[in-house]
């Protein structure tokens, strides 16, 4: 901080103070701000939860469980008497399936480019790579769903096809038709590729706080890089890397314009990944939500609740791993 | 903040030696060089072949030095070198491609007018010199100044409640901001749409739809000012204190403005982390093709909405403006990206 220059004392010596430790009226108005500030989050979430309750009731009542279960998604006809059958199942299997493609895909590379950047590096290039990978994550997603419409995907047929031929005896990979555009497949790299930052910065964040000591013990004994990282790094952030991935789950779940542009949206539970058919709840909304009527409307905001509570139990569950993971590395 | 002084640097056993990277380059241009040669004589073909041969060249070669020089027992040590190369490459291929293509698809419809025209008179597949996106950058620029109005005040006083008070609910708070970080950006839209659209009334306008970016944003800001807050020293905070200050004071006078730059990263943060998002946009604020720059009354563009609603017209003319339209939006985000880094790492 700047010190001011000393100025000319003028001999007047201010009155004492009265000494106490009661907070001024001053103080009591700004931790009552502050405080009610720092509330402010727990006020939006609790209204996100309310208004899309209220608003979803009707759904819920008509349809029961069956909302969640369902896999019908007819908007019925009220002049002609067809009543609504409003069912997200198909919706959150496909999401479910999207993620854990994402996932699976995003994890060994993720966590390849965070062990990279601290132990294989070197120090030149470790800041400018570090800005990169960060400026992964801020690249907007419907610049994802652009490139990986027109750029990802004829090169993902290309992989599909022949994972087909070559795997094709699993059964998660047989095919009812040859269609392997806008597949959850494709839509799964997309979605990779958006959360590969986040695991890569959460990891990075752990490797670096790895006890220099420990890693010295086992070059110590002979240890090689590789047998180093196996014995101390990865054993270490193991639970930080799993908080990570819950983290990037919680995003991919609720990642909507990206994969809405690479999706085709099919009210059918498929888990035939390359087949052109999947399921997503945040896509359901898009697609839908301009021509819904009041009831469909209802239903849209009935499915953003569900999507809500499923990304926040993520989130949570992520939350308490990262608190044990940082609890048990100090250890 | 304590530093321990070490007479000796610590020794960080993983360094490579000069040696080292010296081998690692000359092995990556040596198998860079041979694959082609292997392309032509084997029946592997087409960019996956030539990956995949590279990926085996240098793998190869990585373990057998690497048994020359430490004996047969570290070839797992090799092999997972290479994977771990490859696990980078596999980042930033991605990243290269998507920054090569936005620019090289996009630079096309990027005219003069493209900044003083909007498209209320021009189809989106009309030439190039006609119409712009003038609309949709003054949108988007209302969008995340109405947001910025709201989230910069609460979003340093959440930070504030967590450094300075540290009261009862501290974990609490945290764990919210946290939470609310986690909010679907879709879901954020869907809950604006429903409290002002459907309940209250209120029409599509600029500043629903920054209500709901302004969601999204609060986190991001006030997790990185509580960060920024706590790296100021708890000896300002005393010296305030010691010389008769009341709380208040010594955060406003001392406080605030030691942490000024951290407090503006985290605004520009917040702001990048909202420029980009489409979904909430889509239910908020509906698209317009003229300009609006009254942000209480009718619909509005926005780059991201401009972009998304360019594409799914399907027209070559219209996706290439929406090439143009995502060009524009990354530069802007680049922008704010890099001034926070710059921002950030003066301190240091």
């Amino acid at each position: 901080m700047a010190t001011t220059p000393a100025t000319e004392y003028t001999g007047v010596v201010p009155q004492a103070r009265e000494i106490t430790t009661k907070p001024r009226l001053s103080d009591k108005v700004f931790r009552i701000v502050v405080t009610s500030g720092g509330f402010f989050s727990l006020i939006v979430l609790g209204l996100i939860a309310l208004f899309l309750t209220i608003r979803g009731i009707p759904v819920f009542h008509q349809m029961g469980f069956k909302f969640v279960t369902g896999f019908d998604w007819n908007a019925g006809d009220p002049e002609a008497g067809v009543p609504a059958t409003l069912g997200i199942g198909a919706m959150l299997i496909g999401t479910l399936v999207i993620s854990f493609i994402g996932l699976i895909l995003a994890l060994p590379i993720a966590v390849g480019t965070a062990l990279f950047l601290t132990y294989y590096c070197p120090e030149v290039i470790k800041r400018p790579l570090t800005i990169l990978v960060d400026l992964m994550a801020a690249i907007p997603s419907v610049i994802y769903g652009l490139w990986g419409f027109f750029i990802l995907m004829p090169h993902a047929v290309y992989w599909a096809k022949l994972i087909h031929k070559y795997l094709g005896f699993i059964p998660i990979f047989k095919m009812q038709a040859p269609v392997y555009e806008r597949s959850p497949f494709i839509a799964g790299i997309v979605v990779g590729i958006m959360i590969i930052p986040i695991i890569t910065a959460v990891s990075r964040e752990v490797f670096s706080q790895v006890p220099l000591d420990r890693v010295q013990a086992a070059y110590a004994l002979g240890g090689t890089k590789w047998t180093m990282i196996k014995a101390v790094v990865l054993p270490f952030g193991a639970s930080g890397v799993a908080g990570g991935a819950m983290l990037a789950l919680g995003r991919a779940m609720g990642e909507t314009v990206a994969i809405y542009l690479v999706l085709n949206l099919y009210f059918i539970p498929n888990f035939h990944i390359l087949f052109s058919s999947g399921g997503n709840v945040a896509s359901l909304i898009v697609s839908r939500f301009g021509e819904a009527g009041q009831f469909e409307l209802r239903g849209l905001m009935a499915a953003g609740l569900v999507l809500f509570i499923v990304t926040l139990l993520v989130n949570f569950l992520s939350d308490f791993i990262v608190k044990r993971a940082a609890r048990t590395g100090q250890q | 903040m304590t530093t321990v002084e070490f007479d000796v640097a610590p020794q960080k056993p993983w360094r490579l030696g000069n040696k080292q990277i010296a081998a690692n380059i000359l092995v990556l241009i040596g198998s860079v060089l041979v694959t082609p040669l292997i392309l032509k004589v084997t029946p592997l073909s087409g960019k996956l072949g030539g990956a995949l041969v590279l990926f085996t060249l240098v793998t190869t070669s990585n373990v057998i030095l690497s048994v020359i020089r430490q004996g047969i027992k570290t070839i797992s040590t090799a092999i997972a070198a290479s994977l771990i190369y490859v696990a980078t490459a596999l980042v930033l291929l991605p990243l290269g491609s998507i920054l090569f293509t936005v620019i090289m698809k996009g630079k096309d419809s990027i005219k003069l007018n493209t900044f003083t025209h909007d498209m209320r008179v021009t189809q989106p597949d009309a030439p190039f010199t006609e119409g712009g996106a003038l609309h949709a950058i003054l949108g988007t620029g209302s969008l995340v100044l109405i947001a910025t109005l709201i989230c910069v005040p609460i979003g340093i006083l959440t930070a504030l409640y967590l450094t300075e008070i540290k009261g009862r609910f501290e974990g609490l708070v945290r764990f919210l901001v946290q939470a609310m970080a986690g909010v679907p950006s879709i879901v954020a839209g869907l809950f604006i749409y429903s409290v002002l659209i459907v309940t209250l009334g209120a029409k599509y306008s600029a500043y629903v739809g920054a209500l709901a970016l302004s969601i999204l944003m609060l986190p991001t800001v006030a997790r990185t000012s509580e960060e920024v807050l706590k790296l100021i020293p708890r000896d300002l905070r005393e010296a305030g204190t010691a010389l008769g200050a009341t709380q208040w004071r010594t955060v406003a006078m001392v406080v605030v403005p030691a942490a000024r730059s951290g407090l503006l990263t985290s605004v520009i943060l917040g702001i990048a982390r909202v420029a980009g998002e489409t979904a909430p946009l889509i239910l908020t604020i509906l698209g317009n093709t003229a300009t609006n720059l009254n942000p209480f009354q009718g619909p509005i563009s926005a780059l991201p909405l401009y972009t998304f609603t360019l594409m799914k017209t399907g027209l070559d003319v219209a996706i290439t403006r929406a090439w143009g339209g995502a060009l524009i939006l990354l530069t802007l985000v680049l922008i704010l990206f890099i001034s926070a880094r710059l921002l950030s790492g003066k301190k240091r």
